[in-house]
């Protein structure tokens, strides 16, 4: 039976729509905002949730998640995948294309989608940019679009071949979709397995160097204003690809870009003990980085905060540091790793926060969301800003626990979210 | 003092490097020995695990244990369950369950011998060289021989020349010998050092002559032939040239300098044939034989023998 929830005296942040300030939110059994003002009425058949020092804001959209489906769903599945998305605050994921098989095809976007639509987030996907992620032929993208993806994306196998990147920048802008860019020069890379420097030097770890990242982003957004491509740049992670964006912006660019809250959270010095969990990619870098893409963060350079979502299962985890995949845990501690590290100390406002984890993510994805309108879907998302947690990876809703953070003090926690008007 | 394992030389002490040291030298006689045998490791069992190929490490190791009586079980990379794909966990989880004592492991990736140290949590494992991280037993080798050479380790100007970047015998080398007072010097091309190496507690040179002047110690860092395929040198000829140890290159080395190499020599490469068999300088045969000391040092400190050794 459906139901109308009235979220009573919370501070609803919604800077889409200007909005900031002490009010209520009516949901309608509609599944639709009914209403947003000050002391609203509730009917008899209405739920009254109490959220009193709580934020109400659009639904949170993480737009950067392996969701594991199809193929590897012992590490994760779209009900695993989502519920540790609303566990987490987020009504609203974009999956990743690096799946077995990839997301090359119409038919494994239209399963993705139909698993989802009764799952506790909204689920967009991204597309492969080529069969097989093979990097030599590219998909069948109108068709792709025509099923329902979001945008064309390459992340983990990022395409090394810049003739090849041209044609299908080329071919998504004529879709008018965007190109969701894991930025790397493999070359560069090579074997890596963490940050090239001084805690590499001292572990004996082959290292991922800075330029193979800003090597990949500063040819990525070139062929962006080559092309007039819509050009969306995965997990920044150094100090020199905040500044090359920055710069590019200037120029005009048609390009956004994300940051992992891991990234302003955590550096290299994580993997010290051999520990896998924080093997990520691209991996923990320095203070240097985390102070330039707080920066970036601040001044709009970055325009979004996704998690890099990569479940995996123990028995690959615990593994030599240099067998074990690459790929950390995202969902349920990013909130509070943002309020934690960024929100706190002064550096975001939770306006800025709403911004980068719900507007800005809404706005790439061309998806629906990232405000709080009367007579749309009800997608929101209620936080408490100031509550005081440990986290505990027993308690994920995830199927995996690669997670460095158990243990973890944060402040910041999602109290609850609606999909659609649905309480999740 | 007392550790569970010995995973690397940068967390030792000096004071527990010292002990190493010391009882490695009380050990010595027993190799030299006609009857090498002690029943200092009766009844207890040393399991080595090289999933990589060596010669004298293992050889090296196995000796040790047996000369104290301890019962050894050799497990390379073929005959170990490895090669039909069972992880480290599961293989340490089953040697353990035999009741083996003690673990030695050679592994071609860094921090396997962390890892495998989990899965023991009551067991000793010893590191015999993972990956390009550490290879502690030989950085106490090339101390004690130092130490027996000069008298000392304190202030003792020490060369490590080579591949630097691919060294384990370096690191635990450069750990080793900071930590007792030594002043480590590295000398290598760009291409072989690794990131941020000025960092560490050494001064960096790429110039073979200026890096020599003074030495007390020079420790020469085989090169591996195949790494010209990866543009890490142009060509044998040319590293020979630049960075190969001969005796005129010593020139501006201290008159008394000593050449280590934790071998195998590529002759005529890294290490001139003449210097290499010079007696007077190079103490590379010496080395082999501290090995088995420090080999028994360590395994008595680890496995906990209370027994007098004589």
């Amino acid at each position: 039976m459906k139901t109308s929830y009235l979220l009573k005296n919370g501070r609803v942040i919604d800077p889409a729509n200007d909005q900031d300030g002490i009010a209520d939110v009516l949901i309608g059994v509609d599944g639709l905002i009914a209403q947003i003002g000050p002391n609203l009425t509730a009917g008899s058949e209405t739920t009254i949730v109490d959220c009193a020092g709580k934020v109400v804001c659009p639904g949170l959209i993480d737009m950067h998640v392996h969701l594991r489906v199809p193929g590897q769903e012992y590490k994760e599945d779209v009900a695993s995948g989502t519920a540790a998305a609303a566990n987490g605050g987020f009504t609203a994921i974009s999956c990743q294309p690096n799946t077995s098989p990839p997301i090359d095809h119409a038919s494994i976007v239209k399963d993705i989608l139909a698993q989802a639509a009764t799952a506790s987030a909204r689920v967009h996907v991204v597309g492969a940019v080529s069969k097989g992620l093979q990097n030599t032929e590219l998909t069948e993208m109108a068709d792709l679009k025509d099923a329902g993806i979001v945008g064309i994306g390459d992340d983990a196998y990022p395409v090394g071949n810049s003739a090849f990147l041209r044609r299908a920048m080329e071919y998504c802008s004529m879709l008018d979709l965007p190109y969701i860019a894991h930025c790397e020069d493999k070359d560069l890379t090579g074997d890596g397995v963490m940050n090239e420097g001084y805690v590499s030097t001292v572990l004996g770890l082959k290292g991922i160097p800075r330029s193979a990242e800003n090597i990949g982003t500063a040819r990525n957004i070139l062929l962006a204003m080559t092309t007039g491509c819509r050009l969306h740049i995965l997990h920044v992670s150094t100090k020199e690809s905040v500044e090359i964006i920055r710069h590019a912006k200037k120029f005009g660019a048609p390009i956004t870009a994300e940051t992992c809250p891991q990234y302003v959270a955590l550096t290299d010095e994580a993997c010290y003990d051999y520990n896998t969990n924080a093997k990520m990619s691209p991996p923990l870098r320095t203070k240097a980085d985390q102070e330039a893409i707080v920066e970036g963060l601040k001044d709009g350079t970055i325009d979004a905060i996704a998690t890099d979502h990569a479940p995996h299962a123990p028995h690959e985890k615990e593994q030599e540091f240099a067998r074990a995949p690459f790929g950390m845990l995202g969902l349920e501690t990013s909130l509070g790793l943002v309020i934690t590290h960024l929100v706190k100390p002064g550096v975001l406002t939770l306006t800025q926060l709403v911004e980068k984890m719900s507007v800005a993510p809404a706005k790439i994805l061309g998806v629906s969301g990232g405000r709080l309108t009367i007579g749309q879907p009800a997608d929101v998302t209620v936080f408490d800003p100031d509550l005081e947690w440990t986290v505990d990876i027993s308690v994920f809703k995830s199927k995996s626990r690669n997670s460095v953070l158990d243990g973890v003090s944060l402040t910041g926690k999602a109290i609850t979210t609606f999909v659609g008007g649905r309480k999740i | 003092m007392k550790r569970k394992d010995l995973l690397d030389l940068q967390s030792l002490t000096a004071e527990e490097i010292t002990y190493l040291l010391d009882t490695a030298d009380s050990f010595r006689g027993i190799v030299a020995r006609s009857v090498k045998k002690v029943p200092t490791l009766r009844g207890k069992s040393v399991a080595t695990l090289f999933f990589e190929a060596s010669t004298r490490t293992r050889t090296s190791f196995e000796a040790a244990a047996k000369i104290m009586s301890a019962d050894t079980y050799s497990l390379t990379g073929t005959t170990s369950s490895a090669v039909k794909g069972e992880s480290l966990k599961d293989t340490m989880l089953t040697l353990d369950a035999m009741g083996i004592d003690a673990f030695v492991i050679r592994h071609p990736l860094s921090g396997a011998a962390h890892l495998a140290a989990k899965y023991v949590p009551n067991k000793p494992v010893i590191n015999a060289g993972d990956g390009t991280h550490e290879h502690p037993t030989q950085g106490l080798l090339d101390l004690l021989t130092i130490r027996q050479v000069k008298g000392r380790l304190e202030g003792l100007n020490v060369v490590i020349v080579g591949d630097i970047l691919h060294s384990r015998v370096a690191r635990s080398n450069i750990w080793g010998l900071h930590t007792m007072g030594a002043n480590v010097r590295l000398v290598a091309p760009p291409t072989l050092l690794p990131a941020d190496a000025e960092q560490l507690p050494v001064e960096v040179f790429t110039s073979l002559e200026a890096g020599l002047q003074g030495a007390d110690v020079v420790n020469i860092l085989r090169i591996q032939l195949e790494r010209q395929d990866s543009a890490f040198f142009p060509s044998v000829r040319e590293y020979a040239r630049l960075f190969g140890v001969s005796k005129a290159k010593l020139s501006g080395a201290a008159p008394d300098v000593t050449v280590l190499h934790p071998g195998p020599m590529n002759r005529g490469v890294e290490i001139a044939s003449a210097l290499a068999d010079d007696s007077e300088i190079a103490v590379i045969t010496e080395q082999v034989t501290n090995g088995v000391a420090v080999r028994m040092a360590v395994l008595f400190w680890l496995m906990g023998a209370t027994s007098s050794v004589a």
